[in-house]
C-alpha cells in the first residue's frame, strides 16, 4: 500500500508548520488534525481549518485523504479558527442565565426594586404564572441541550459565548424587571387575555419541543448525517408541510404568547428581535435544504407559511 | 490647480478604482448626486453665511439659533438621503457608518437643541454649529468636484486635514450642549416614560443621555484614527500591502 506524505502550511503566509510521512491513504482529516496537533498542542483539532487551497472551503473531518484531488504529496493548506467552546458549553450557559435572572427579579431580592418590596410576592396572579411559563422555556432548553439535541458542529468561536449570554441575559433582566416590577399593570383584557395567550405559549412550546424530537430522529446517533424532515405522526409536525424550520415557528409563536401574556413591551422586542434573528437563520437553513437536495419540497418557505 | 490626475498622492490604482466606479454609475445617478452635492454645499454656505453676518451685525451669538434654525433644521435633515444613496449603491460607503453618522446628527438637531429651549443660547452649540458648517462645506464640495472629475488639491487637503483639529473640537461642542441639557431633562422628564403604564416599560431619557455621552468615549477614538488612517492612504499614497485573507 502506498503512503502519503501531508504537509501542512499557513495559509496566510505559506510557512512550513508540518510535514507528515507515512499517511495512510485511509486516512480522514479528523486523523490528520490529530496528527498535527502533536506538533502543535496549541492547536487542538476543534480550531484547525485544513483547506486544499488558501482561500478555499474547510475540508470535512470525514473526508478521507485518497478520495481529495491531491497527489500522493498533499499539501493543506491551514487556517486558525481561533479560541473554540462547545455548543453543549455555550447552550448551558446563555439558558442558565435568563432562568436564574428572572428568578431573582421574581422573589424581589434586595437591591432591586428598594427596600420596601424586598421577597415581597406580587399580587397579581399573572405575574405568577409568566414566572412558570418562563421557567418552564428555559428548563426545557436545558433538558433539550441536554438529551435531544444532536449537533452538527462540536464548536463554535469562544468569543460567541458573550455575544450570545450579553443578549440572553440582558433581555432575561429587562423583561424580568418590568414583569416582576411592583407598578406592574395587568393584561388591559384581563383573564381573557392571559388565558389566550397561555393556550398560544403551550400550543407552541409543545410544537417547538415536537419538532426538536423529529429532527434528532433524522439523525442517528454520532453521526453527522442530513436528511429532509418530513411530517410525522404527531400533528405538531405537520407544519413540515408549509416550512423548513418549524421549530422557529414555534419559538416565535411561544414568545409572541408571552408577550401577549405579560402585556410587556420589552417581550414584545425581544419577539421581534429572536424573529429577526431565526428568519435569517431559517433562511440559511433552507437555501442549504435546496442546495443539497434536488427533491426538496418547493411548497416550504424558511419560517412563515407562504410569506418568509 | 493641480488636478486629481496629476496627483500621485492616493496611489495611481485608488484613482483608477474610483473612476471605474463612475463609470460604472449610470448618468442620472451621477447627475442626481452632483446636484444633491451642489444643494447642499450651497446649503451650509448660506449657513456660514448667516451666522457670520448676524455676528457682524448683532456682536453677540444670543439669539444667532433662532435665526438659523430653520435652515440648519432642513439641510441637516435632508442629509438623511445619503443613507438612502448608501442603500441603493450610488453611494459606495457602509450603510451603517452613514446611518450611524446621519442619526447623530438628527439626534443633536431635533432631539437635544430643538427639543430643549432652554440651552439654545449655550456656547456649546455655537461651537459645533461651526465646526459642522466648516465640515459640511469642506465635505459636499470635495464630493462635486470628485464627481466632476475635478478636484482641486486644496479642497482634497481641507477634507483630510481639517477634521483633525474640527472633529474633537465639534465632539468637545456636542458634549457640552447635551451636559448643559441634562438638568433641565432631569426637571421637565421630556422623552421619558414612567412606571405604572400598560405598556410595562419605562424610559428615562436623563441616564439615556448620559449612555450617550459615555459612547463618545469608545466611538471617538475608533472613528479619529478611521479618519486618520484615510488621511494618510489619500495624501501620502501608503500604499499596504494586501494581505491575501
Amino acid at each position: 500500500m502506498k503512503h502519503y506524505e501531508v504537509e501542512i502550511l499557513d495559509a496566510k503566509t505559506r510557512d512550513k508548520l508540518c510535514f507528515l510521512d507515512k499517511v495512510e491513504p485511509n486516512a480522514t482529516i479528523a486523523e490528520i488534525k490529530n496528527l498535527f496537533t502533536k506538533s502543535h498542542p496549541q492547536w487542538y483539532p476543534a480550531r484547525q481549518s485544513l483547506r486544499l487551497d488558501p482561500k478555499g472551503k474547510s475540508l470535512k473531518d470525514e473526508d478521507v485523504l485518497q478520495n481529495l484531488p491531491v497527489g500522493t504529496t498533499a499539501t493543506l493548506y491551514f487556517r486558525d479558527l481561533g479560541a473554540q467552546i462547545s455548543w453543549v458549553t455555550v447552550f448551558l450557559t446563555e439558558y442558565a442565565g435568563p432562568l436564574l435572572i428572572y428568578l431573582l427579579f421574581y422573589f424581589r431580592v434586595p437591591f432591586i426594586y428598594g427596600p420596601k418590596y424586598d421577597f415581597i410576592s406580587s399580587k397579581h396572579s399573572v405575574v405568577h404564572l409568566a414566572c412558570i411559563c418562563h421557567s418552564f422555556h428555559y428548563i426545557k432548553r436545558l433538558l433539550e441541550t441536554i438529551f435531544v439535541h444532536r449537533f452538527s458542529h462540536g464548536t463554535m468561536p469562544l468569543r460567541n459565548i458573550f455575544k450570545n449570554c450579553t443578549y440572553y441575559w440582558g433581555f432575561a433582566a429587562w423583561m424580568a424587571y418590568y414583569i416582576n416590577h411592583p407598578l406592574y399593570t395587568p393584561p388591559t383584557y384581563g383573564d381573557e387575555q392571559v388565558k389566550l395567550a397561555l393556550i398560544i405559549f403551550l400550543f407552541c412550546q409543545l410544537g417547538n419541543f415536537s419538532i426538536h424530537i423529529a429532527l434528532r430522529n433524522l439523525r442517528p446517533a454520532g453521526s453527522k448525517t442530513r436528511k429532509i424532515p418530513y411530517p410525522t405522526k404527531n400533528p405538531f409536525t405537520w407544519l413540515f408541510l408549509l416550512v423548513s424550520c418549524p421549530n422557529y415557528t414555534y419559538e416565535v409563536g411561544s414568545w409572541i404568547g408571552f408577550a401577549i401574556m405579560t402585556q410587556c413591551l420589552p417581550v414584545a422586542l425581544f419577539s421581534l428581535v429572536g424573529f429577526i434573528q431565526m428568519t435569517i437563520w431559517a433562511k440559511g437553513k433552507h437555501r442549504s435544504y435546496l442546495k443539497e437536495f434536488r427533491d426538496y419540497p418547493p411548497l416550504r418557505s424558511p419560517i412563515v407559511p407562504f410569506l418568509l | 490647480m493641480a488636478s486629481s490626475e496629476e496627483d500621485g498622492a492616493g496611489g495611481g490604482s485608488l484613482e483608477e478604482k474610483e473612476k471605474g466606479r463612475k463609470r460604472r454609475l449610470g448618468a442620472l445617478a451621477t447627475a442626481w448626486l452632483i446636484g444633491y452635492n451642489i444643494a447642499m454645499t450651497a446649503g451650509w454656505l448660506v449657513l456660514a453665511i448667516a451666522m457670520a453676518r448676524f455676528y457682524m451685525q448683532k456682536g453677540t451669538y444670543k439669539g444667532l439659533y433662532k435665526t438659523i434654525q430653520k435652515t440648519l433644521k432642513f439641510f441637516q435633515t435632508f442629509a438623511v438621503l445619503e443613507v438612502v444613496h448608501c442603500a441603493v449603491g450610488i453611494v459606495r460607503t457602509s450603510v451603517l457608518v452613514t446611518g450611524v453618522q446621519v442619526s447623530s446628527r438628527i439626534f443633536m438637531v431635533w432631539f437635544i437643541t430643538h427639543s430643549i429651549k432652554q440651552i439654545q443660547n449655550e456656547e456649546s452649540v455655537i461651537l459645533y454649529l461651526v465646526v459642522w458648517t466648516v465640515t459640511e462645506i469642506t465635505r459636499y464640495s470635495f464630493y462635486t468636484f470628485n464627481l466632476l472629475n475635478h478636484l482641486p488639491y486644496f479642497i482634497k487637503w481641507a477634507r483630510y486635514n481639517f477634521f483633525i483639529i474640527l472633529y474633537p473640537v465639534g465632539v468637545a461642542g456636542e458634549l457640552l450642549t447635551i451636559y448643559a441639557a441634562l438638568p433641565y431633562v432631569k426637571k421637565t422628564g421630556i422623552f421619558s416614560l414612567r412606571l405604572p403604564n400598560k405598556y410595562n416599560v419605562s424610559f428615562d431619557y436623563y441616564y439615556f443621555l448620559i449612555i450617550v455621552m459615555a459612547s463618545y468615549i469608545p466611538l471617538f477614538p475608533q472613528l479619529y484614527f478611521h479618519m486618520l488612517w484615510q488621511r494618510r492612504k489619500v495624501l501620502h499614497g501608503e500604499v499596504t500591502v494586501e494581505k491575501d485573507d
